[in-house]
């Protein structure tokens, strides 16, 4: 567990714009209490009929199974920053679990809002394949275990809102060129009106960090998994022709703002000795966007990925093996990054790419 | 500015959102924020704490004496915490959950995934059905040798249907 997991790596498909797809689905024992409302006793009586299924499907014969009171309140903060459990499942001590591949792409919690939570992720733009896998193993499972279903409503869950289908699609999506163009807030607009639902990586309304955004489906009921999937999927395609368009009008007409971002998001992760959390995903961001656009090397992009999570608070917190206050995390903070960019040689303009890699040019420096 | 789910405390954290084009906006106070999982951004909709309202609202318009009879969850449980309390809470509830469900989703019945044992108990169900009314049928016409042959068939598929 010491490296982030694969999803992280920045290889599938669309990978400059989509960091990386994730699949949901809930599902619940029939006439079992949801954890929410089940007693402790029930809760783990549960956990215990579930655990051994989940330990032993094919997928997880090299994998990590924790109970959640046995993990320290920095190990589960780690967890979450790498999106392998929910903040709500960490705060959930006695009665819940977590099972994980290795390759961190699988990861099945139980007894978090309902009693089974089952996700996968990719690299990239893979909604399809990261279905089929969980859809397998739904299918696994549900020879083992009775899950609560009706002919009418489909898959029973805790919360309304997830009923039918119990899948969550999402991906996250990397959008420099559209933040800076100011055109991102239309996209939000127009992906909410059609069901939709567009988060911050982080929250706090639609003003994401880093220029990060997750896009997913808003309603589970009505609509077929493989239709939820192809209508998100078309989506998203639609909005990384409009975040290539966006990085191409601004190379053609801004080049000088753009030129000026990547250098001050250089200087400042290269100098500074104090960097908030939000500060260096806002400047990696811009690196990033640096080497989808050659200005950078493409082989420097993934150690500026890995450091998108690696300057996240618990895993700060891990590398100094000590509980650090806000302070002496944004110092170690910008003492890592200052490391880390070392390897990366300042912009090259010149190299400025005009075509940033959607391939709709025989030019193009695409890796 | 008040709380607008307690409507006690000062609210401290306002949320905007936008939902189907319409932007939304929330009031929370700090221990609601927290008890709804705000501080939680990554785990946290809008639209499910919005919902979460309106659904507690929704559902005061039927009995709120009624007791889920598997885990006796009650309609004021639903209200409180905007989940329901097992599988069976959806046929308890069926009333109040109808019209919330018409609102939440993009339809009113599932088509997606049919888990395995499930479609086989809904085919057995539709045998069955096949089965009694050619039973009625028989006894109707007086064929009593045939509605003999069927109550047969029918007393097995109880029994698989048991199992």
């Amino acid at each position: 567990m010491s490296n982030a997991g694969e999803w992280l790596r920045g290889e599938g498909p669309h990978h400059q714009v989509v960091v990386s797809s994730r699949v949901r689905l809930a599902r619940n024992l029939r006439n079992r209490a949801f954890p929410g409302w089940a007693k402790k006793a029930e809760r783990t009586a549960i956990l215990e009929l579930i655990k051994p299924h989940v330990e032993k499907l094919p997928e997880m014969q090299d994998s990590f199974s924790e109970l959640l009171q046995d993990l320290s309140a920095l190990e589960k903060q780690v967890l979450v920053e790498r999106h392998l459990i929910s903040r709500e499942h960490a705060a959930k001590s006695a009665g819940s679990a977590v099972v994980m591949n290795r390759r961190q792409t699988l990861s099945i919690m139980i007894n978090e809002e309902d009693h089974l939570r089952m996700q996968s992720m990719r690299s990239g733009l893979q909604l399809k394949q990261a279905f089929k896998l969980l859809d397998k193993i739904d299918t696994a499972l549900e020879n083992e275990l009775e899950f609560a279903y009706d002919q009418r409503l489909g898959y029973l869950t805790a919360c309304p809102t997830n009923v039918g289908t119990g899948m969550r699609a999402s991906a996250m999506l990397h959008l420099p060129g559209l933040v800076l163009s100011e055109l991102i807030n239309q996209v939000v607009q127009a992906v909410s009106k059609i069901g939709l639902a567009v988060r911050g990586l982080y929250g706090e309304g639609t003003e994401a960090m880093g220029n990060l955004f997750q896009i997913s489906n808003q309603t589970t009921l009505g609509e077929k998994e493989d239709e939820i999937i192809a209508r998100l999927t078309k989506v998203i395609e639609t909005i990384i022709d409009k975040e290539h368009d966006a990085r191409q009008v601004l190379i053609q007409k801004k080049s000088n703002t753009l030129w000026d971002q990547i250098g001050r998001a250089y200087g400042v992760l290269t100098y500074a000795h104090a960097m908030s959390s939000k500060e260096a995903l806002n400047l990696l961001s811009i690196i990033k966007l640096g080497i989808d656009l050659n200005v950078f090397p493409e082989d420097k992009r993934l150690p500026i990925d890995e450091l998108f999570i690696d300057t996240q608070p618990a895993h700060l917190q891990k590398t100094s093996q000590q509980k650090l206050n806000a302070e002496e995390r944004d110092h170690l903070r910008a003492q890592i990054i200052r490391a880390r960019l070392k390897v990366l040689p300042k912009p090259d303009i010149s190299k400025l790419a005009t075509d940033s890699g959607n391939g709709s040019s025989p030019a193009s420096s695409e890796q | 500015m008040l709380c607008d789910v307690c409507k006690c405390n000062d609210a401290t954290v306002f949320l905007t959102q936008i939902i189907e084009g319409k932007m939304q906006k929330v009031n929370l106070c700090d221990a609601c924020s927290k008890d709804k999982g705000v501080q939680d951004p990554t785990g946290f909709a809008l639209a499910d704490l919005l919902l979460g309202i309106g659904a507690a609202e929704e559902i005061e318009k039927g009995s709120s004496t009624q007791r889920c009879p598997v885990c006796g969850f009650t309609q004021a449980d639903f209200k409180k915490t905007g989940r329901l309390g097992c599988s069976t809470c959806y046929a308890t509830f069926t009333e109040a959950l109808t019209a919330l469900l018409k609102a939440m989703h993009k339809g009113t019945a599932h088509v997606g995934k049919v888990p395995q044992r499930a479609h086989r108990a809904g085919e057995l169900s539709d045998k069955m059905r096949n089965l009694s009314e050619s039973l009625q049928k028989a006894v109707a016409e007086e064929n009593y040798e045939t509605a003999a042959s069927l109550r047969d068939q029918i007393k097995q598929l109880e029994s698989e249907l048991a199992g």
